[in-house]
């Protein structure tokens, strides 16, 4: 008898905190392969594992705004460089979430590396291409620079399980800002790759924090919630009611919304400067020049 | 009306009103529309001089069916205006501008009796950053493909603009200048208690012939700027008030296209350090809450003290408080004038009683206030908690309220202890101390070793509930243009 080796599998877990938890509600849903079959169990986030996610951010935001843009930079192309390591393993993972080829597989793992090494050289210009000194009328020193919102709400965007995902965390992580990121409901296993890679290349625990859920469901307690200072809603892209039901219950506390567009956007494009400026408040200081 | 207050510390002055002789209020107005004053099909209401209680004039209430005709107009103009060279549409604004100082006296007196704001306010601070304003932007007409937002910079459209009464003209120009440098069409309400001088730029446009439909003035309250907020055909709301209005905008516009700048409330923290020159900070705290009667979204409503000198910060605060004179907006001395509306009186009036029945110290120099309109002392409570509601919501008016604190650490703990964050103020001698605590606070603005200071090149606006988007500077042209990325 062939002594055939049995495969283990691997849980799929949340990422809070730096830690991978399984839900609090102990709920756990099929995922399934393009072609509908059975790949693993993902873990069902619930509002408790939303509300310690942001309990997780909300103390990652002081050390991590406060790291200077360069190393938040080198952290980045850290996160670019161990990915870059796994890259088979997240070819995989696109083919069977997204029914790609192996060709194009390969081409949205590329691309999710060189899009965050582009971010990575963000961190240290960003401030000095948006913000400025201002010539006021007065014997003052006046600039304006930008710095991060805080805690940003992100629900990823449904169909580009990785490439879309990485598109849309690295711009809010790179402005200082801290994540709490709902990944696409159908295909969310790359996203938890994502999470073991961020658990890997220095990023500090929860910095980056990672459920997979429902956006419907998980969408509202993050727009809602008090200390959440933004919201990026492309995951909800294509559900124009519920995005407005969002961004009204983002209102309560002012909560900045990216909102979602009419359909996924190109992610091979250069994203431009609107992914970061979207999560920047720009903060502007004044003092009298005397002797 | 009682001649400005005689104080314990002052000296007396005789009175130097500033003749209002100057200024011709119409017995009745209408709106601007499409560059000329129609009557409105909704009803009237009074705007008075809150110094006296005496009706000013009658000013039309915008229905929605106005509203509709003043954003129908704004899009007719609209293309037009668009098209017209950056370089062209830049000289219209440097005329009102020109225009706004030739008339600058006119400007200041009519602010000063709509509104209440002392005339060395309205003469020195309002009036000429409002030609600033228009100047400033007027420069960014011909020249906003270097700003950095794009090779193609296009206007948004129509702007809906939403504006206060504590600085009535000069929140029109932070509107309008960057909207109409930018190509964009206007429909302005003015707030209810304050008409006049938004009625007076419309005049302005006139007189600079500026094309029709540019700039529509649209006179109401509440429900004329829902509706201004809610027409379907408005590209951009810009909003400048309570944080309360500013929430129910952001539900309104909710699922729409429409892009937003809010400037709401604010609760700021004027920190001030041991080693602070203290005459210097002093005069600090005194402009950062009695500025305008305390009617200041960036107000230094909040004075955090260090302990080791609260007591003679203090001393030295009461002795300068007896020396402000509150009375007459137009008389020259004044230094605190009319509360703006018997509303807001009575807000203030609230929340000190608040203050008081919680338990702070309450203090206010000895003041002799006239006894018709509106007024309230400069008032100060100390003994004030973070829990206390004097130290948590805004109070509109001229009171302060102390807290203590031993380290930075702990100044940076209770200054961002707020939902707001639109301003900060810092006392300090050393600069490193300065950087740090101005990176640490939560707040758009930081004054550090002076307090409320306002130029059309600098930036201003909130983090937090204070709002979002920023106005002036380069910064305030992205809040008008298509794809404005800051």
């Amino acid at each position: 008898m062939a002594a055939s080796r049995i495969d283990v599998r691997k849980t799929y877990k949340l990422y809070i905190g730096g830690a991978f938890p399984r839900s609090e509600s102990g709920h756990s849903y099929e995922v399934t392969d393009s072609k509908g079959r059975f790949v693993a169990n993902a873990a069902l986030a619930s509002r408790k594992d939303v509300r310690d996610a942001v309990v997780a951010a909300r103390k990652a935001f002081g050390p991590w705004s406060a790291r200077t843009a360069y190393n938040r930079g080198q952290i980045l192309y850290r996160i670019a460089e161990v990915m870059e390591d796994r890259r088979p393993q997240f070819e995989e993972a696109v083919r069977q979430s997204e029914g790609a080829s192996a060709a194009a597989a390969r081409a949205q793992v590329d691309a999710a590396v060189d899009r965050l090494v582009w971010y990575a050289g963000w961190a240290d210009k960003l401030a000095q291409v948006i913000g400025n000194a201002n010539p006021v009328a007065g014997p003052f020193f006046n600039h304006t620079a930008p710095e991060p919102t805080g805690v940003v709400g992100v629900l990823a965007p449904q169909s580009s399980s990785l490439l879309g995902l990485v598109s849309v965390v690295a711009p809010v992580i790179v402005t200082g800002n801290v994540a709490v990121v709902v990944s696409s409901y159908a295909r969310p296993l790359p996203a938890v790759t994502f999470a073991e890679v961020l658990a890997t290349s220095d990023v500090p625990g929860g910095v980056v924090n990672i459920l997979t859920g429902d956006a419907a469901v998980l969408g509202p307690w993050l727009a809602s919630h008090m200390d959440v200072n933004a919201i990026d809603l492309c995951g909800v892209a294509g559900s124009p009611d519920l995005a407005t039901s969002l961004e009204v219950a983002a209102a309560d506390n002012l909560t900045r919304v990216r909102r979602a567009p009419d359909a996924e956007p190109d992610w091979s494009a250069e994203p431009g400067l609107a992914p970061m400026t979207a999560f920047v408040e720009q903060k502007t200081v004044w003092h009298p020049i005397g002797i | 009306m009682a001649s400005t207050s005689s104080t314990t510390g002052g000296f007396e002055y005789a009175p130097a009103p500033e003749s209002r002789s100057i200024v011709d209020i119409k017995p009745s107005y209408g709106l601007f529309v499409d560059g000329d004053f129609v009557d409105g099909q909704g009803s009237s209401f009074k705007t008075i001089n809150p110094a006296t209680e005496e009706t000013l004039a009658e000013v039309a209430e915008a229905s929605e069916a106005d509203v509709d005709l003043a954003v129908r107009a704004a899009r007719r103009a609209f293309r037009g205006w668009s098209r017209m060279s950056g370089r062209e549409r830049a000289k219209y604004l440097f005329r009102i501008a020109r225009i706004i100082q030739e008339r600058g006296r006119e400007l200041a007196v009519l602010e000063s009796i709509d509104n209440g704001k002392p005339i060395k306010e309205s003469r020195d601070v309002d009036v000429p950053i409002v030609a600033a304003h228009f100047f400033y932007y007027a420069g960014w007409a011909d020249k906003l493909e270097y700003a950095g937002l794009g090779a193609n910079p296009r206007p948004l459209g129509v702007a809906g603009q939403v504006i206060p009464w504590n600085f009535p003209l000069l929140m029109l120009a932070w509107k309008v200048a960057p909207a109409l440098a930018c190509g964009n069409t206007v429909v302005l309400k003015p707030a209810e208690t304050t008409p006049l001088t938004a009625l007076l730029f419309a005049e302005i446009c006139q007189q600079a012939d500026l094309p029709p439909g540019v700039v529509n003035i649209v006179t109401g309250a509440g429900a004329t700027g829902q509706a201004i907020v809610a027409h379907p055909d408005v590209d951009k709301v810009a909003f400048t008030g309570s944080t309360e209005v500013g929430k129910a905008i952001a539900r309104t516009v909710a699922g729409s296209d429409k892009r937003v700048t809010l400037e709401l409330g604010g609760k700021a923290a004027n920190i001030v350090f041991d080693d602070a020159p203290i005459d210097q900070a002093v005069e600090g705290i005194v402009s950062g809450i009695f500025f305008n009667q305390g009617h200041v979204c960036c107000a230094g409503s909040r004075l955090l003290v260090q302990e080791s000198v609260a007591d003679e910060v203090l001393a030295r605060l009461k002795r300068r408080m007896g020396t402000l004179r509150v009375g007459d907006p137009l008389d020259k001395n004044t230094d605190i004038g009319a509360i703006n509306s018997s509303e807001q009186l009575a807000r203030i009036r609230e929340l000190s009683d608040v203050g008081e029945a919680e338990g702070a110290e309450r203090w206010a120099p000895a003041c002799d206030l006239p006894s018709s309109g509106f007024w309230f002392p400069p008032t100060v409570f100390t003994g004030v908690t973070q829990a206390h509601r004097i130290a948590r919501e805004e109070v509109f008016g001229p009171v302060l309220s102390v807290l203590t604190f031993r380290t930075p650490a702990e100044a940076v703990e209770k200054a961002n202890n707020t939902p707001y964050g639109l301003s900060a103020g810092v006392w300090t001698e050393k600069g490193s101390r300065i950087l740090h605590m101005a990176s640490q606070l939560r707040a758009g603005v930081v004054w550090a070793n002076t307090f409320n200071k306002f130029d059309p090149a600098s930036p201003f606006g909130g983090f937090k509930e204070s709002g979002y988007g920023r106005e002036g500077g380069r910064q305030g042209l992205a809040a008008y243009l298509q794809g404005g990325d800051l």
